[in-house]
């Protein structure tokens, strides 16, 4: 019990603390944005493959199916070794972030494309008949229907960019997993006991990440759930 | 177009060997992985529709855990971690054990889902045949089951096979490793990712067109089968049922 003692306060020192918490900060300024990001574009391909012509069509159908069947982790180190980030952005997490938006926006695309899908005809033919034109149609009626029937699916994509965000810990990226991989290979005095303490953190890493994506998780079920009941 | 100049091609050719035994490797770990976290998704998919709670509760924990916390973490776990109690295993073992036990809670979401869409009448008729619990799913339930089931299983199957690529940060051997040794030693980054990206292409894109394809023909949801010409066969005496 004291080894663990000893070995529990090797590990949350006030400066380790603050290390993994920034880390945190990090991890959670990423997949917000690339999320947010990947929305946006998701939708943007979502409604050419949908409404687009041709080339339109084309390019969002090569798209998608190009980032969706590759790993996210060839793009985030191809991202990081073989591109220069322009100035302002040159800090090494937007390399990260830009690969998470690049295949976030396929894997979003398909979802908002479902949700598109199952918004029924005849809202537009509604729509026009009451004057609106096809992007007023778009933007009033048929995306928030869209969106409201594809949130849980989204919330789903979510999870799982929070948890790729770990991936960017192999490209030196100071997000939570890399600051506490980092932690716990620091040279420490031999008093105590070095696999309690990579014990430890492990299963601190796994606690955060659990209760982030398990608070996530609760409210996918929460809406599905709700959803059967209307 | 520096990054794609003709002599990192040359490199890239000189040394093709490397790239298709990560290849192999990789399919070794798929199919390995494929099969542990089939078992697995089918187990604890059964567990979670079972009447007692203590079962319900096993998957219950099993999937929260695995579905919430990233594949990186618990392959490092594996990796980094167990060796300290004495555990080793070959990196190999450690792909296979990490990628299948993930996704088979992925599976097991899937397989209660398809059992919990098969009405309740099939396990009650099944029962009053005679028919044990076993029995009843082996028979009745699971295959009526598998047609909800099947679409969402390749897509699964589709990320295994992309997420094995986290192989290469323990040296796995795999593909993905290959690439990037390859690259960081030659610096031809650009060949060697295209190359990569392509070759996950090749095993992913026809599982993501039969996911398609089982969707478009099983349909979302499973429809209750028409038997109106059936019975209005007996209705008449002169159907051909």
């Amino acid at each position: 019990m004291n080894e663990f003692i000893t070995a529990f306060e090797s590990v949350f020192t006030r400066s380790n603390v603050f290390y993994m918490l920034r880390g945190l900060g990090v991890t959670f300024y990423v997949a917000l944005i690339s999320i947010i990001l990947s929305i946006f574009f998701g939708t943007i391909l979502a409604l050419f493959r949908t409404y687009g012509n041709k080339l339109l069509k084309g390019f969002s159908i090569t798209y998608i199916e190009i980032f969706r069947n590759t790993p996210n982790l060839l793009w985030v180190l191809a991202i990081r070794f073989m591109i220069r980030m322009p100035e302002p952005f040159d800090a090494p997490m937007y390399s990260g972030i830009l690969a998470f938006t690049l295949f976030t926006s396929a894997v979003m695309a398909e979802i908002i494309r479902g949700g598109l899908n199952s918004v029924h005809k005849g809202q537009f033919e509604a729509a026009y008949s009451q004057g609106f034109n096809f992007f007023q149609t778009l933007i009033f009626i048929i995306l928030p229907q869209c969106f409201k029937a594809i949130v849980p699916a989204m919330l789903s994509q979510v999870i799982t960019v929070i948890k790729d965000t770990s991936f960017l810990a192999q490209v030196a990226i100071e997000e939570f997993f890399n600051n506490s991989k980092w932690i716990m290979s620091a040279q420490i005095d031999s008093t105590v006991n070095q696999s309690m303490r990579v014990f430890i953190i492990f299963g601190f890493v796994a606690l955060v990440y659990f209760i982030i994506n398990f608070i996530l998780s609760c409210i996918v079920r929460n809406t599905r759930k709700r959803r059967q009941v209307a | 177009m520096g990054a794609f100049s003709v002599q990192k091609w040359e490199k890239l050719f000189q040394n093709f060997d490397p790239f298709l035994e990560g290849f192999g490797t990789t399919l070794y770990i798929v199919i390995l992985g494929l099969i542990l976290s089939l078992i697995l998704g089918i187990i604890f998919g059964i567990f979670s529709t079972s009447h007692l709670k203590v079962l319900r509760g096993i998957s219950r924990v099993y999937v929260e855990f695995f579905q919430n916390t990233p594949l990186l973490v618990q392959v490092f776990f594996l990796y980094n971690a167990l060796p300290y109690v004495g555990v080793f295993m070959p990196v190999k073992t450690i792909g296979i054990l990490g990628v299948g036990i993930y996704h088979g809670a992925y599976m097991s979401e899937i397989v209660r889902t398809g059992i919990q869409a098969v009405p309740k009448g099939q396990e009650e008729a099944a029962a009053s045949q005679g028919f044990g619990y076993l029995q009843s799913m082996g028979y009745i339930i699971l295959p009526q089951a598998l047609k909800v089931m099947l679409p969402p299983l390749t897509n699964v199957a589709a990320n295994l096979i992309k997420n094995t690529s986290i192989l290469a940060v323990i040296a796995g051997g795999d593909l993905m490793y290959q690439a990037d040794s390859f690259a960081s030693s030659t610096l031809a980054y650009g060949p060697a990712y295209l190359v990569v990206g392509a070759l996950y292409f090749i095993i992913c894109f026809p599982l993501a067109r039969l996911s398609g394809y089982l969707e478009r023909r099983f349909g979302a949801t499973p429809k209750p089968k028409d038997y109106s010409a059936l019975l209005s066969s007996y209705e008449t005496g002169k159907g051909e049922a």
